[in-house]
């Protein structure tokens, strides 16, 4: 491949999302139509509340919280590892650490970082059973992982009783954990002018986690391994590389990860965990790490478009529109976008062919590796 | 260890006397008795009659259907070659159209709605991995969602004002299927469970909830799982389908039509998947509700790999989370503490096993397990309600874990393949 950047290469660049969004759009649109809404209006309804200010600092809480779920995800992906159980590590994790956080008192920095070191380390154990299960007993660890998010489930609700780690929450029926003092919380960041809401201090935290994914992978040599492992596991044990380990600490790091995906809303919104405190978190990011095609950039764009998506269909119900309509919008991006790539990857094939037949006919010489591409 | 560690192995002895058990029919059978009387010792033992008590049996046919079937979709698909994690997103489908036509016109209609509607959604998955060539786990992730979006929100569009129906639910489904008594037997099968004889009424019991009040569409997905395997299996058809699967370029130059194939078998998954939905929304519950199927496409893809891509296996899969399933809902921490103590026979036996053939790690580990669930056992009367509900899912991990892992999948699942790219 050339390193030229081509007027080309630009256009085939952007064809694939613009492509996806247009076809997202159009099929939203034959849906809202089937069932009587006007498509325009329902479009430019999400538009203008979507771009609100208050809109904006709810699209980057969720955005923070999607790309940290993604980047658990996209670790297992880029080593073929499928860690379906994001969703009970991160519950799990956020349970436990939210009791400790809560029982204990620390100053400031130093509370937090025992609260977030604890996830880190639940979330990682979690997942290091589906790790250690997969390297010792061969079990597949889609398997493994659905059945923990199931056990996660029961031991959370096990643990979550006011005869254990709970307590009632005041003026209501909802019980959760202690809530954390002042000095275990993270303040919101003012980014967003024209809004008293904030942003999660933690959008910070997990942009430097998209920066740790990509030094690790890319410039470590644990990161190559795993990366080369995910290629070719053959030709990983021909180069020496230690596959067994390697499933069981990917799993440990994604499980780690997966253990932070709590942390921006127990540490900046709700300071316990209880009954209502989100679920599903997991599934929602496996599709964002897929959007995102496993990369830390990508990633946090599809986050951000999701988050989007999410918040702007909060009005329609009030317009009488039903708002899951944005479900199905999300779910068509994601599939629209990876048959435009795989359609742009097919023309570019063709395009190649075309140029090496034309300068072969010509006479003059090409460069032997874009033949076979 | 084993004499195959010393790498000088014969090659005029390709089966070397290898130290594994193989499942041979004999061996199934003898399996099966071994477990029935395991069973009946347990239920004496800890005075728990309902571990096979016919009830105990309906109720796992009942929760095992759901499963079995989205495992038979997933074993399509896979035979053929297309990992399909959309299982759920098409039982989700099922579930929607059976609650939609179940209410309108009854409720066999509202099974081949389902169907219809599942199939539709591995119509999709078939058009996207197949002809678009994209990544099965992304198609299939991406139809979860869809299917998700799709039935909330047509259940908002087509089911507000309707007499009992509402935005997360249909009308009641009327009328519904009927159920099937073998006459007199169950009768005869009732009066020998009562008497409570060691393994004669254990043997009564389970016969009966095999014979009694069961519903016909339990009858017909049962039905399909030998149907499956003799389809794929024992004819010229299966064997091209399955070809897909093991080795599409050899396939295709072998004259088989590898995308027609694979969109029959990721439609017929589809179709498999739905009707696990239907069979939720028409036999379990009698409506459809939002949320019904409740990860149960994930449980019957786990199913399917537990079973090894074999429709016995993933009945098996099926039946021992359906059994434990029916166990905690029905018994709640009695049975399940009743379970306790088979784990400490099973688990006493692996140790055993291991010590018999020199692994002493390994039987060391296995006896410590066993002696910490029998101090669990005898230190307590039942298991606290919200532990119980993790009974299946703790005993797939167990099961699977303490199985030897020899299970293969089909060598080109999940592959991508295009026509005329063989390399």
């Amino acid at each position: 491949m050339s390193g030229k950047i081509s007027l080309e290469r630009i256009v085939l660049a952007l064809a694939a999302p613009v492509f996806a969004l247009v076809v997202s759009l159009v099929l939203t649109s034959l849906v809202l139509l089937g069932s009587g809404d006007p498509p325009l209006k329902t479009f430019q309804l999400m538009l203008d509340y979507g771009t609100q200010p208050r809109s904006l600092v709810l699209t980057l809480n969720n955005a923070t919280i999607y790309y940290l779920s993604a980047l658990a995800v996209a670790v297992g992906f880029r080593m073929n590892l499928f860690n379906i159980g994001v969703d009970g590590q991160y519950r799990l994790a956020a349970m436990l650490s939210a009791a400790l956080g809560g029982a204990i008192s620390l100053p400031g920095p130093l509370h937090v970082l025992v609260i977030v070191l604890t996830a880190m380390l639940v979330g990682g154990m979690w997942a290091g059973i589906a790790g250690l299960l997969k390297a010792a007993r061969g079990v597949s660890e889609v398997i493994s992982t659905i059945m923990l998010n199931f056990i996660a489930t029961g031991v959370v609700a096990y643990l979550l009783n006011t005869e254990r780690l709970a307590v009632q929450v005041a003026g209501s029926n909802n019980i959760g954990t202690k809530p954390i003092a002042e000095s275990g919380r993270i303040p919101g960041l003012p980014l967003v002018p024209g809004t008293n809401a904030k942003v999660f201090g933690f959008i910070v935290f997990a942009a430097l986690c998209g920066v740790a994914f990509h030094v690790l992978l890319n410039r470590t040599r644990f990161g190559f391994d795993l990366r080369a492992t995910g290629r070719s596991e053959t030709a990983a044990v021909a180069a020496g590389v230690n596959v067994r380990r390697m499933i069981v600490v990917t799993m440990v790091i994604s499980g780690a990860a997966a253990g932070l995906v709590g942390m921006p809303q127990l540490l900046g919104a709700s300071y316990s965990y209880s009954l209502d405190f989100p679920s599903g978190l997991g599934f929602t990011g496996i599709a964002i790490a897929l959007l995102g095609r496993n990369h830390p950039v990508g990633i946090a764009f599809a986050a951000i478009l999701w988050g989007f998506l999410g918040n702007s269909a909060q009005i329609l119900d009030l317009e009488g529109i039903p708002k899951e309509i944005v479900t199905i919008m999300q779910a068509t991006i994601v599939l629209s976008v990876v048959v435009a790539y795989e359609l742009v990857r097919r023309y570019r094939l063709v395009l190649e062919q075309r140029r090496v037949g034309r300068e072969l006919a010509a006479g003059s010489p090409t460069e032997p590796e874009g033949v076979r591409a | 260890m084993s004499q195959s560690a010393s790498g000088l192995r014969p090659d005029v002895q390709p089966q070397a006397p290898k130290r594994t058990l193989r499942l041979t029919r004999p061996m199934i059978y003898l399996g099966i008795a071994g477990f029935l009387v395991l069973f009946s010792l347990v239920r004496v033992l800890a005075g728990a009659g309902d571990l096979t008590s016919s009830g105990q049996i309906g109720a796992t046919l009942g929760l095992a259907v759901p499963i079995g079937m989205a495992g038979l979709g997933g074993l399509w698909a896979e035979r053929a070659g297309i990992v399909n994690i959309g299982l759920e997103g098409m039982m989700i489908l099922g579930t929607w159209g059976a609650g939609w036509a179940g209410y309108q016109w009854g409720g066999w209609a509202g099974v081949a709605a389902g169907v219809a509607f599942g199939a539709l959604g591995g119509l999709l998955h078939a058009l996207t991995t197949v002809t678009f060539g994209v990544d099965h786990i992304v198609s299939g992730v991406a139809i979860n969602i869809l299917a998700l979006g799709l039935a909330q929100y047509l259940s908002a569009v087509a089911f507000t004002g309707v007499r009992g129906g509402g935005p997360t639910q249909s009308p009641p489904v009327s009328p519904r299927i009927g159920t099937i008594t073998v006459p007199w037997l169950a009768d005869a099968l009732g009066d020998l469970e009562q008497k409570g004889w060691f393994l004669v009424s254990d043997l009564a019991s389970i016969l009966r909830g095999f014979t009694n009040q069961v519903s016909l569409l339990t009858v017909l997905a049962a039905a399909l799982i030998p149907i499956s395997y003799f389809v794929l299996w024992r004819t010229s058809f299966g064997l091209r389908l399955r070809s897909c699967g093991e080795s599409p370029h050899a396939a295709e130059s072998l004259g088989v039509n590898v995308y027609r194939m694979k969109y029959i078998a990721v439609i017929a998954s589809g179709g498999f998947a739905g009707l696990g939905g239907a069979f939720l929304t028409i036999v379990a519950a009698g409506i459809y509700r939002e949320g019904q199927t409740g990860g149960r496409g994930y449980i019957g893809l786990a199913a399917m790999i537990f079973g090894n891509w074999r429709p016995g296996g993933l009945a098996a899969g099926a039946g021992l989370f359906g059994y434990t399933d029916a166990l905690q809902l029905r018994g709640g921490g009695e049975s399940v503490h009743a379970l306790l103590l088979l784990i400490v026979m099973l688990v006493a036996g692996v140790a055993a096993l291991n010590f018999v053939r020199g692994r002493m790690g390994a039987g060391l580990v296995s006896a410590v397990v066993g002696a910490l669930v029998l101090a669990w056992y005898l230190s307590t009367d039942s298991v606290p309600g919200e532990l119980t509900t993790i009974t299946p899912y703790f005993t797939t991990l167990l099961v699977l874990a303490l199985a030897s892992q020899r299970l293969r999948m089909p060598a080109a699942d999940g592959l991508v393949y295009r026509r005329g790219e063989a390399g």
